[in-house]
């Protein structure tokens, strides 16, 4: 009886805690739609500048999507499974730009990558690149925020896997590559499918790393969250409008994402497995 | 066993984060009266840290929070209710619509001026001499964004000076445009003479003509609803007092 009573009280327990967390989450959203000048959204919609800054926040924030998943996924890959010392190092070096406040990580790729940095004097000598101030460096501030979440959850699936099925593949003659190909990259599937949304909107709503890196200009590096930031100086309805634009934007892509992609991808991997 | 130990761990984070928060709300209770909370433009963020240590002189058990940001983000703050005793703007235009929107007791007062030059890096490595100078396509420039006092500035200036600039970047403050210059990333930028003052031997100021500059204005004002009323008076009355103005003119700042 007793034991009932408390199996009945620890749910209630949980869904009550739960509930409270949505509603953390709901309420400012509602704060936000509860503020928003309706009568003049859309011409905040419409404007050129706005539209630059939407289109540069979707372009820029999938390019380091694309950069995060081409080099995070082989270094989640190495992280998990090859030994090596100090690899503990080098993964808390790889996910220390979590950690980072974003404005100190422009001012480190500043210092890495800028005009005066560490290797980017000789991008500018050598090959007249410069990344401060350009729509380049966005990409570049955006991924050095984004790719560890994608590295993180990668790791993580990689750790978790039954590496018995590589090692089947390989005796079974596959090469290392094609075994990565065809019998790895499959069974993390839905975790590569989160990380790689999880980066995507962290670097969509990246602000701290950008603004300081690449500067702000409409046009060239002026991304939705620097546009909402500096409206907010002169005009906080602007700025409630923007935010709500680039609110949608992600909440639009991830509910697409979900139940195309997400959805596909959990039970292709549930199919194959006991296809196996 | 290990659940007992997080619980245990639990119930220590949440007595330690208990007594601190009755720490502080015990703190604040009792010396209520002696907090003045300053809100002030970016670009004041020297002088008034060391006017700030002259009234807390003056006046034992008296103490002051500085808040630095541009002029237009510190009054959306206090239009957003943030409990704020002081504004300080860097331009009459951001204190009017502040005190039209009924934000401020009585008119606010000018207490300090200030001109702007263009900032180059230590040296002038590219010999920049003029106004004119910034025109040059080859050159980083960099300004303040036009919604804070600063860019706006910077604006009339070059369209006074009949000049046509292309800048790299609109920063979203003015000492984000002294960083950029004196971390060589950028080249020139225009901000106030103050700032490449404080800037000390990292920066060099060109001075503007007098016919293409702009005299920057900055008015103070004690905020409507100011949890301190008698300190925020009593900073007002230290700021435009001679020992105030003495500080403000030793950091390069005008008369009003």
């Amino acid at each position: 009886m007793s034991s009932r009573t408390t199996r009945d009280r620890l749910p209630l327990a949980v869904l009550g805690l739960a509930a409270l967390a949505v509603g953390f989450f709901a309420l400012p959203l509602l704060g936000l739609l509860w503020r928003t000048p309706w009568s003049s959204a859309w011409d905040v919609v419409t404007d050129p500048i706005t539209r630059a800054a939407l289109w540069l926040s979707i372009s820029c924030s999938l390019w380091s999507t694309a950069a995060s998943v081409l080099f995070g996924v082989p270094l989640a890959w190495v992280l998990a499974r090859v030994e090596f010392p100090g690899r503990g190092v080098v993964r808390a070096l790889c996910t220390l730009s979590m950690v980072v406040p974003p404005v100190v990580g422009g001012v480190a790729l500043f210092a890495a990558l800028g005009r005066r940095g560490l290797l980017g004097q000789y991008l500018d000598l050598w090959f007249g690149l410069r990344l401060p101030f350009s729509t380049a460096g966005v990409v570049v501030a955006q991924t050095f925020v984004a790719m560890p979440f994608l590295v993180i959850t990668v790791e993580g699936a990689l750790r978790q896997q039954d590496r018995r099925l590589e090692e089947a593949a390989r005796t079974l003659g596959a090469t290392s590559w094609y075994a990565f190909r065809r019998v790895t990259l499959p069974s993390i599937r839905p975790a590569l499918m989160a990380g790689t949304v999880l980066a995507w909107a962290r670097a969509l709503g990246e602000f701290g790393a950008t603004i300081t890196f690449a500067g702000n200009f409409p046009g060239r590096t002026q991304t939705l969250p620097l546009a909402a930031y500096l409206a907010l100086e002169t005009d906080p309805d602007d700025a409630i409008v923007l935010s709500l634009l680039l609110i949608s934007t992600s909440f639009l892509v991830l509910v697409g994402l979900r139940d195309r992609w997400l959805g596909a991808a959990a039970s292709g991997t549930g199919r194959s497995v006991a296809e196996r | 066993m290990a659940h007992r130990k997080h619980a245990r761990t639990l119930v220590a984070v949440a007595l330690l984060v208990g007594a601190l928060t009755a720490a502080g709300c015990g703190r604040r209770s009792t010396h209520a009266s002696s907090t003045v909370t300053v809100f002030a433009a970016a670009s004041l963020t020297e002088v008034f840290t060391s006017i700030g240590e002259g009234f807390e002189a003056d006046n034992p058990g008296v103490e002051i929070t500085f808040n630095f940001a541009s002029s237009s983000a510190l009054a959306g703050q206090i239009r957003s209710g943030a409990p704020v005793d002081v504004f300080a703007s860097a331009d009459a235009a951001t204190m009017s619509r502040l005190t039209d929107a009924g934000g401020t007791t009585g008119a606010p007062t000018t207490f300090a001026r200030n001109e702007l030059v263009i900032v180059v890096g230590a040296g002038n490595p590219r010999k920049i001499t003029s106004i004119r100078d910034l025109a040059d396509p080859d050159l980083i420039v960099v300004l303040a964004a036009p919604q804070v006092p600063a860019g706006r500035y910077a604006a009339q200036i070059l369209e006074q000076a009949g000049v046509t600039v292309t800048p790299k970047s609109l920063e979203a403050d003015v000492k984000a445009v002294l960083t950029k210059v004196t971390s060589g990333e950028a080249d020139a930028g225009i901000v106030y003479a103050t700032d490449v003052r404080a800037a000390g031997d990292e920066a060099v100021g060109i001075a503007i003509p007098e016919a293409a500059n702009v005299v920057a204005t900055y008015p103070v004002a004690i905020v409507e609803g100011a949890p301190n009323p008698a300190g925020a008076s009593a900073f007002l009355a230290y700021l435009t007092g001679p020992k105030g103005q003495a500080t403000l003119a030793s950091f390069g700042f005008g008369r009003p």
